[in-house]
């Protein structure tokens, strides 16, 4: 027992630790996904997040420790950002063809789901450095940082805001698309990388391809629209 | 070893991105500069197939990316549970509506020229 407690103090500080921890809880909570028909409720970052959370605590690991592991995992999302690029580049031709729709779509939708978070955290008497960090909260989570910063917002917890709005998108975005009359794929997945991100764009590409190119078409644009935006915008506040 | 000159074009993109965002002081994430980057380099079928194939696999697990940031939520439980059920509101409903005006929007804007009834098979490669 006594060597146990010695193996877990030493393993639980490495980086092996956060590493091995993320990536077997996100393939067990990805084969339960599969299991389930891929129902939004089981969406596997949540159930992942949820998993984690909890080992965490139990075990008392603080969160810096579990994050020099799992920050190879973390670094990925900027090559991410980059490879964007890709599916936008495939679907140049479409995208060119409908530029007009695409863009008045991705201001308009961004707008609105920035616009009203704000909106409803001043309604509801939110402090300014917690609506500063709502702002961002639609795009994708290390460029929503970089925005919270500039806006003067709080980086970490506008990376929370932006992994919760993502969830929420996943989670709800189906019943919310059946309940709207007729919307293709491109539409679904377009609204899905819009207002949820990446998070969102996983989930589209589950339901559809075409959903997921527009859902990562829709996250690109996203990201270039607030990243040049938003503290033009802010500038005026 | 395409997926390994993919990824180095990748990080490629993203440092000259940081380089110039650090450079000419611009207000813009490093990996969006690296994203518009290698949206003209990609006209080059060198770089293209290679990037093709890590870009793929890289995207193909994007919602696992999202789960080191996504526990850092445990870090600000305190901040969560003051503001809790304010914050969950604001989250919950700017989400929806950003999904049904982003929809609605273009729906109605596509509606004339292009109709649902082409079917997967209308996807430009």
């Amino acid at each position: 027992m006594q060597d146990f407690v010695q193996l877990w103090v030493y393993l639980s500080t490495t980086p092996l630790f956060g590493l091995t921890a993320t990536v077997v809880a996100y393939v067990i909570a990805h084969a339960v996904y599969q299991h389930l028909g891929q129902a939004p409720w089981a969406n596997p970052v949540l159930w992942t997040v949820v998993t984690l959370a909890v080992l965490l605590t139990l075990s008392s690991t603080p969160y810096p420790t579990y994050f020099s592991g799992a920050q190879f995992i973390h670094f990925l999302l900027g090559p991410a950002v980059v490879a964007m690029a890709w599916p936008l580049w495939q679907r140049r031709a479409e995208v060119r063809q409908r530029a007009g729709p695409i863009l008045v779509a991705a201001l308009v939708g961004g707008a609105a789901a920035s616009i009203s978070a704000v909106a409803i955290g001043w309604a509801l008497g939110l402090p300014a450095d917690l609506l500063r960090s709502l702002a961002p909260k639609s795009v994708t989570a290390p460029v929503a940082m970089g925005i919270a910063e500039q806006l003067g917002g709080i980086p970490a917890l506008a990376a929370v805001f932006a992994v919760l709005t993502g969830l929420v998108g996943a989670v709800s975005g189906k019943y919310l698309f059946d309940a709207m009359d007729r919307l293709t794929p491109q539409v679904r997945g377009f609204a899905l990388g819009t207002a949820s991100h990446g998070i969102g764009a996983a989930r589209a590409l589950q339901e559809h391809p075409d959903a997921g190119a527009y859902a990562g078409l829709a996250l690109g644009i996203q990201v270039l629209l607030s990243a040049l935006l938003m503290p033009l915008v802010a500038r005026w506040l | 070893m395409q997926t390994l000159t993919g990824l180095a074009w990748l990080l490629l993109c993203q440092s000259a991105g940081e380089a110039v965002v650090r450079l000419l002081h611009w207000r813009l994430p490093g990996p969006v500069i690296g994203m518009v980057l290698l949206l003209v380099l990609l006209r080059w079928p060198v770089v293209r197939t290679a990037v093709a194939a890590c870009a793929d696999a890289l995207l193909a697990h994007l919602s696992l990316l999202f789960v080191p940031v996504g526990v850092g939520v445990m870090t600000h439980l305190g901040v969560l549970s003051e503001y809790g059920v304010r914050l969950l509101l604001a989250l919950v409903l700017s989400t929806w509506i950003g999904l049904a005006v982003t929809a609605w929007v273009l729906r109605a804007l596509l509606r004339p020229p292009a109709t649902p009834a082409r079917g997967p098979e209308s996807e430009n490669p």
